[in-house]
């Protein structure tokens, strides 16, 4: 009974910091959702969550964002002897299509030569787990639900010309996690008497417009028994939502507009010069 | 200060732009060149994606001429009839280069005769002017050495011929046009004004007086960076406003500066030092092309 009235402490304490960190922009929903169950019958053990907000705002001055992913875990029954419940936390931004090319030396200088066409890479995927991925996951069960930063692409397009891909798309995860885009987070969700959970993942700075997806998997001896799926709309607001329209709307008057702003400016500066040496 | 950019989609240093431009502007003002070559690396050295660093760097030129061509007219050293010739044999260059780029395009490997382009003409240029301005300043300190107006050769025997008044020439209107058609296919496929091509060629090929070459580059300068600028902003949607407006803001105030400067310094020296730069930039970009890289693959966005 102790224990359960700490839970909902910690739920508790967890909705009030989130409602902190939440940005006032958009209707930021931080109640919990009820999961859809995956299979039938319906699991035993089933995840309750909520996100600091389900949308993130880019204005002129925006620097990353940081949301706070969590839940806890509703179950009928006490909780099952055997191996410990595990939670892994992903973040996904929408796909698009990349090529990898490898350079090559030809006649001296670097080329580039031998090219793997992905049909869609996420632009940013995040993946924060409760503990060692590689000990709470299953191969099968990482490839059916597509889990781990090497799951993250999908489809080559095209045919493929090379030998193998495989050095292509850990080409393209590594430089991706060089630029802090693709990360995996080991233990970095905490995980509290196998009912309450928290995850921060923060956003980078070079973030992309989109629909973003954040799946919360629940485990157990490295088998997934639920899945929890929230959407993050990630859009421009303000000035940068205008500009950003109309650039592709009314492209001519745009470009007319960034003429006018270098035309002015050249001439402002010109004339405030010549101001400046002969008062 | 971190600033998010609408259209490149990244977050950058407000003052590094602006820095970056104010160091582009100088340039601009004190050789005559654009500052494309300059401006189009730094700009994706600093994460934008290349596209956009192409288009907006575009737009920052024609600020930075503008007002580099507003402190030309004033001292009266832009040739407006040399200009005039020039731009129209430019407008066609950049017809026909756009022409060439998506040729290129088709056939893959465009990145790399960029690259070529930019290392043999800069380096070719680079060398032939310091070896002429160092000859001229070494000839220069001697007494006793009469100057001639300008050297003439096999340029000044064409039909056609055009007073430009402001150069003290007098000769065929096609090298000049020829000169613009060339500078705007090279403008073209490398993404620059054609500034760093146009300067040297107006002195050494045209015979133009190093005292008007600045200004009337410049003048040629604004407005193929325009064409482009609109051009780009029209078909690929690729200019950054708010990133040209922080170019800008650095690229005028150093246009200015070093329009100023430029007045101080004598030809040679200028020359000289626009010498040293080229081959500078050449030496980077040649290295690029003969070491090996630090990281075999590269990505880029899209099925290309």
């Amino acid at each position: 009974m102790r224990t359960r009235i700490a839970a909902l402490m910690m739920l508790v304490l967890a909705c009030t910091a989130s409602a902190q960190s939440t940005v006032p922009q958009g209707n930021a929903d931080a109640l919990p959702i009820q999961a859809t169950p995956v299979a039938e019958p319906p699991p035993a053990e089933s995840v309750v969550a909520g996100l600091s907000s389900d949308s993130v705002a880019i204005t002129a001055s925006f620097n990353g964002s940081d949301i706070l992913i969590y839940g806890a875990i509703k179950r009928e029954a006490p909780i099952p002897s055997g191996p410990p419940l595990q939670v892994i936390v992903t973040v996904e931004a929408p796909s698009s299509a990349v090529t990898v090319w490898r350079k090559e030396r030809k006649a001296g200088i670097w080329v580039n030569s031998e090219a793997v066409r992905i049909g869609a890479a996420p632009g940013f995927y995040a993946v924060a787990t409760s503990s060692a991925l590689d000990d709470i996951l299953l191969p099968e069960w990482d490839s059916r639900y597509r889990i781990s930063l090497s799951h993250a692409m999908r489809a080559f397009a095209g045919q493929i010309a090379v030998e193998s891909a495989v050095p292509f798309t850990e080409a393209l995860i590594r430089i991706r996690e060089d630029e802090g885009l693709y990360r995996l987070d080991e233990g970095s969700v905490s995980l509290i008497d196998q009912t309450l959970f928290r995850a921060d993942v923060s956003l980078p700075a070079n973030l992309v417009e989109g629909a973003y997806k954040t799946r919360i998997f629940l485990l157990r001896d490295g088998q997934v028994i639920d899945v929890f799926v929230a959407p993050i709309n990630v859009r421009k607001v303000g000035l940068e939502r205008w500009l950003y329209r109309l650039a592709f709307d009314q492209p001519f008057l745009y470009g007319l507009m960034s003429l006018a702003v270098a035309v002015f400016a050249g001439w402002g500066a010109s004339a405030a010069f010549r101001k400046l040496r002969r008062p | 200060m971190q600033i998010y950019l609408p259209i490149a989609e990244v977050s950058v240093n407000a003052f590094t732009l602006i820095g970056l431009g104010g160091l582009v502007g100088l340039m601009s003002g004190l050789f005559g060149v654009g500052g494309g070559f300059l401006i189009t690396p730094l700009l994706f050295f600093i994460g934008i994606p290349p596209a956009i660093a192409v288009a907006t760097g575009a737009n920052q030129v024609v600020a930075s001429s503008v007002s580099g061509v507003l402190a030309h007219v004033k001292r009266k050293s832009v040739d407006f009839r040399m200009g005039g010739v020039l731009l129209a044999g430019g407008l066609v260059g950049s017809w026909m280069g756009v022409w060439v780029f998506t040729l290129l395009q088709q056939v893959g490997q465009v990145d790399l005769v960029v690259q070529l382009c930019y290392v043999v003409f800069l380096g070719l240029i680079g060398a032939m002017m310091l070896q002429e301005s160092i000859r001229a300043l070494h000839r220069s300190s001697k007494p006793g050495h009469r100057k001639r107006l300008h050297q003439h050769n096999w340029v000044h025997r064409w039909p056609l011929k055009i007073k430009f008044r402001t150069s003290g020439l007098y000769i065929s209107a096609f090298p000049p046009l020829l000169v613009g058609v060339a500078v705007g296919v090279l403008a073209a496929i490398m993404g620059v004004g054609g500034g760093f091509i146009m300067v040297p060629a107006m002195i050494y090929l045209l015979g133009m007086p190093t005292r008007v070459v600045v200004g009337t580059s410049l003048f040629q300068i604004t407005f193929v960076t325009a064409f482009t600028t609109l051009m780009h902003a029209v078909s690929y949607n690729t200019v950054d406003m708010m990133l040209a407006v922080l170019l800008i803001i650095g690229g005028v105030v150093g246009a200015q500066f070093g329009t100023t400067l430029g007045a101080r310094l004598r030809a040679e020296q200028l020359r000289i030092l626009l010498a040293l730069l080229v081959l500078a930039v050449c030496g980077k970009l040649a290295l690029d092309l003969f070491l090996t890289p630090d990281d075999l693959y590269v990505i880029q966005p899209g099925i290309g």
